[in-house]
């Protein structure tokens, strides 16, 4: 019995080892950039890290030398009793100086680049609110307001403010630039142009509490034209549905803007407009929920309405008790924002 | 073994000499020997190592496969918070105590600390800041807001919870016994070193606790003034750190790396004198460049104090801040980088013996570069910006803590168990115990690296199976388990040889200081007569001759194979117990802030009493 207990923990961890092989490869490795910010701390990156390969393999080729060549288990042999080098010792703390001006002169130019946003005609103004646990992004030159998915297009600059309502986090989207802490009270910035639309993962990077973990967020990154369309999208979207929509969209509707739902969302051209939870202004648009956690389809939009701690373990929606028919009416509503 | 064998029996040689030593638990309790206090500090230590190591092994377990649900996310908080203050302050600060405590008074020739009830205070004080600490783990949870709390998710408001305030009053406590420690060896090491032992001829692990003590009365003021406004705002409700209340969290941070970086190096200074005096050791030869190596010792404690923002790069602390925190933080790699040419220079021409310590020595080496190197990444902002709070950083920190300070102390409990215990730990165990300790360290931590690079944060209880990042999560998990059984192996290794170990001679090393001069474990007293140095390397001197030393000056040995004047009227301090009983006054009051503040009026009066008591105690 015992034996074969330990061949199937053998045969499962080996089974995890191949699955975790065959999964996905690394997505989100920042040392391929994809965006101008991204790459100028890329290429100090990569100067350091040539830098320090070369030393690591000097350094611990001479040590592994000496252990291999000096060994002597059982010699009684005393070996010349050296003090030191003066001359030697001096040499080798000129060498790391030398090594490190050679990082330090591209740091500080760098450090003033980030600093500096590049001056452009229209830079697209995004400012960005960290919330426990969740991302609202405010366009405020353009009246937009959404959340946990950060749009703009390829090609264009976007400065990025980045705050916080509560407590400390940090906005990160690993392969358009570095982390920038959001601090209660201050705006820090960031800025970038992203070389090419797609989808982009990001994630706060500072514990922040229950769901840190979860905080997640996607930068779709779009085409000129899409943008544009994204644009009238936002701009003329209305969240009340058009009376031939279909009667479970229009019972949802009914359900959010009389129910709790009010207390915390907000959803344009509605009568929803708290700001403590997140927009959901085009819900339907969006390709995740919970703050990037799961797939905005219906089986996990019903799942969240109906049990949002279960989904997101500490957030701030507490249950409303939906029936099954409600939660699916809701959600059919939310999904019909697009 | 032969190596140990043919060593020279040159020292006092005792056998039977001491007396039978009082082991009942009375005599433990009021102890003031510094041996003692050393072993009390050693094994307590060695218990919160391995908490701190359950704890990692959750925390790994939890995460050794994506969508995780072996612990919610609050535990998990919970956990990482307790892993790191475990570590840092129950594990490996005492456990560097241990060391200070059993090794600076033999190896400079002195019969106990300066202040021995002194001593003893500090030990029964990190007691109870420990139990303080842990307290959550029985009532109310533990810390959740990460060892370096940052503001303001530890107010009241976001941490409703206890948790911070026992981390509030534990730390003050631990912090306490840390500044009382840390002046006693002050005191001791400048005062109390044998005739003839300038500081320049003081061992390198001496030298590096006098920098340590140093770093220690400097950097802990600090987190106690961060403390005192910590639990004030979340007490009487004011608002140091409190944005909304016009406080400053950024302030916080601030205080917290002024004493934290410090911290980072009261941590590592001690491995490195350690790994200085077993170098020598194991390749019969002098430190090479001796006063290089104490010189960057001392200025990495200089330095320490003037890098503390490179912890705070994503704050954004503006191009000026952040361009002279990131200079003066790659001046660190300088003197770092001479201490390890000096110990591959000592290492050159020697004549090798590995021994489990020699293992552990040459592969604090080994490994530290990797973390310095990693470092030297870390101080360049604009890099810092991709690299920081992500799983690059966890395993920076690893390399550096586990990589450096573990392997510099494992060495340093295989070099010196046999003074302390009188028998020599298993070798062939050791060695088991270090390859799976070496691999499994490199298994659990490089592929953190690579998660770091794919953008994988720190302190996440989960991630998605769709991130790329679940094949080095499960390698770096099977890497802690290599380290568990590794340690299982080092446990019974201590086990076993404490009552069965091989004889240990005085001298089993061939060792060049003073500790080795006299029996293994050496009598209450420690030394016979107080010994007269004459170079850095007293007992080669007197073992070989002047013509080994570096100083051509050097006498023959005054103390040593003369015992005549005979230990009995040596005048030793009496045991006390008042050093428990104001440590115990701490700890009410601790508890009485935390539950009823009546019981903190009683706590305050205990405390009183016992500091009286002590301060009237008669001589005997």
């Amino acid at each position: 019995m015992k034996g074969r207990h330990a061949i199937g923990v053998a045969a499962t961890l080996l089974f995890t080892l191949l699955t975790a092989c065959d999964a996905p490869g690394p997505m989100w490795f920042w040392m391929r950039p994809e965006s101008n910010f991204a790459r100028i701390l890329q290429d100090l990156f990569t100067q350091i890290v040539v830098l320090a390969v070369v030393v690591f393999v000097i350094v611990e080729g001479a040590l592994l030398w000496a252990i291999l060549r000096f060994r002597a288990e059982s010699s009684t042999r005393v070996p010349t009793q050296t003090h030191g080098n003066t001359r030697m010792e001096i040499a080798w703390t000129i060498a790391p100086t030398l090594v490190l001006v050679a990082i330090a002169v591209p740091t500080v130019r760098t450090v003033f680049e980030t600093y500096n946003p590049p001056k452009v005609a229209n830079p697209i103004r995004i400012v960005a609110v960290g919330h426990q646990w969740w991302w609202e992004f405010q366009y405020p030159d353009l009246n937009i307001i959404t959340a946990n998915e950060i749009v703009f297009p390829a090609g264009q600059q976007v400065n990025l403010e980045i705050k916080s309502a509560d407590v400390v986090h940090a906005f990160w989207i690993p392969k358009l630039g570095g982390k920038r802490d959001a601090i209660p009270m201050r705006t820090n910035v960031l800025w970038w142009t992203a070389d090419q639309p797609g989808t982009y993962y990001g994630q706060c990077t500072q514990l922040c509490g229950t769901s840190h973990a979860n905080m997640r967020l996607r930068a779709i990154v779009k085409t000129d034209a899409e943008w544009q369309a994204w644009l009238s999208a936002m701009g003329s979207a209305t969240g009340v549905p058009p009376s031939r929509a279909p009667e479970n969209v229009q019972r949802g509707y009914q359900l959010v803007s009389t129910g709790a739902c009010i207390g915390c969302h907000a959803i344009k051209g509605t009568s929803l407009v708290a700001r403590a939870g997140p927009d959901l202004t085009r819900f339907g648009d969006r390709i995740t929920l919970g703050s990037g956690l799961y797939p905005n389809d219906e089986a996990h939009l019903i799942a969240w309405l109906r049990d949002p701690q279960g989904s997101k373990p500490g957030n701030k929606m507490p249950n409303l008790g939906l029936s099954d028919e409600d939660a699916a009416a809701i959600a059919a509503y939310l999904h019909s924002l697009k | 073994m032969a190596a140990i064998a043919s060593a020279p029996h040159f020292a006092q040689e005792h056998g039977g000499h001491a007396k039978e030593h009082d082991n009942s638990l009375w005599s433990w309790v009021t102890t003031v020997d510094h041996k003692r206090i050393g072993i009390l500090y050693g094994v307590s230590s060695f218990l919160f190592f391995l908490l701190g190591g359950i704890e990692a092994s959750l925390i790994r377990t939890q995460l050794i496969v994506p969508n995780n649900r072996l612990v919610d996310p609050d535990t998990f908080n919970q956990l990482t918070t307790m892993h790191a203050l475990t570590m840092v302050f129950l594990a490996l600060m005492p456990l560097t105590a241990a060391f200070f405590n059993i090794a600076v008074p033999l190896m400079i020739g002195a019969r106990d600390v300066a202040f021995p009830r002194l001593n003893a205070f500090s030990y029964w004080t990190f007691l109870v800041g420990a139990l303080i600490l842990n307290f959550g783990w029985i009532y109310g949870g533990s810390p959740d807001s990460g060892w370096f709390a940052y503001a303001n998710i530890t107010s009241r408001q976001y941490s409703p919870g206890p948790g911070m305030d026992y981390y509030t009053l534990g730390l003050q406590v631990l912090g306490v016994a840390s500044m009382a420690a840390a002046l006693n060896f002050i005191v001791t090491i400048l005062n109390m070193r044998a005739p003839g032992m300038t500081l320049m001829r003081m061992p390198v692990f001496v030298w590096m606790t006098l920098v340590t003590s140093i770093l220690i009365v400097l950097a802990f003021p600090v987190i106690t003034v961060a403390l005192i406004f910590l639990a004030l705002d979340r007490m009487v409700g004011t608002s140091f750190f409190n944005p909304t209340g016009g406080g400053d969290p950024i302030l916080w941070q601030h205080l917290f790396w002024i004493f934290g970086h410090p911290e980072v190096y009261i941590l590592i200074l001690p491995a490195m004198g350690v790994v200085s005096e077993i170098l020598p050791t194991f390749s019969r030869k002098p430190l090479f460049g001796y006063h290089f190596v104490v010189y960057s010792g001392v200025a990495i404690g200089f330095l320490a104090f003037g890098v503390w923002s490179h912890h705070m790069f994503a704050t954004g602390l503006g191009p000026i801040a952040d361009s002279g925190f990131a200079l003066a933080t790659m001046l660190i790699a300088i003197p770092t980088g001479v201490k390890i040419f000096n110990w591959i220079g000592t290492l050159w021409d020697g004549a090798i013996r590995f021994t489990t310590a020699m293992l552990f020595a040459t592969a604090f080496i080994a490994v530290f570069i990797v973390g310095g190197l990693s470092g030297v990444m870390h101080a360049s902002p604009p890099a810092v910006l991709q690299q920081s709070a992500t799983y690059f950083i966890v395993a920076h920190i690893h390399y550096v803590l586990f990589g450096g300070t573990i392997f510099g102390l494992f060495g340093g409990i295989y070099y010196w168990f046999p003074k302390v215990s009188g028998r020599l730990l298993s070798e062939s165990a050791g060695k088991v115990h270090f390859w799976l300790t070496m691999v499994g360290m490199n298994i659990a931590f490089f592929p953190m690296h690579f998660l770091g690079l794919d953008g994988m944060p720190r302190r996440i209880y989960t991630y998605g199976a769709d991130m790329g990042w679940s094949f080095w999560n499960l390698v770096s998990t099977l890497g802690v388990y290599l380290i568990i059984v590794g340690t299982l192996i080092f446990i019974g290794n201590i086990v076993w040889s404490v009552r069965s170990g091989v004889v240990a001679f005085s001298d089993p090393w061939d060792a060049a200081t003073l500790e080795w001069s006299i029996p293994s474990p050496p009598p209450e007293h420690n030394f016979d007569r107080i010994p007269v140095v004459a170079s850095a390397r007293p007992l080669w001197d007197w073992k070989y001759g002047a013509a080994h030393s570096h100083e051509s000056h050097a006498h023959a040995p005054i103390a040593g194979a003369q015992h005549g004047d005979d230990g009995e009227h040596i005048h030793m301090p009496n045991p006390s117990y008042w050093p428990l009983v104001t440590a115990v006054g701490l700890a009410v009051i601790a508890f009485g802030i935390l539950f009823w503040i009546p019981m903190a009026i009683f706590g305050v009066f205990l405390l009183f009493f016992g500091i009286n008591s002590w301060a009237f105690e008669p001589a005997g």
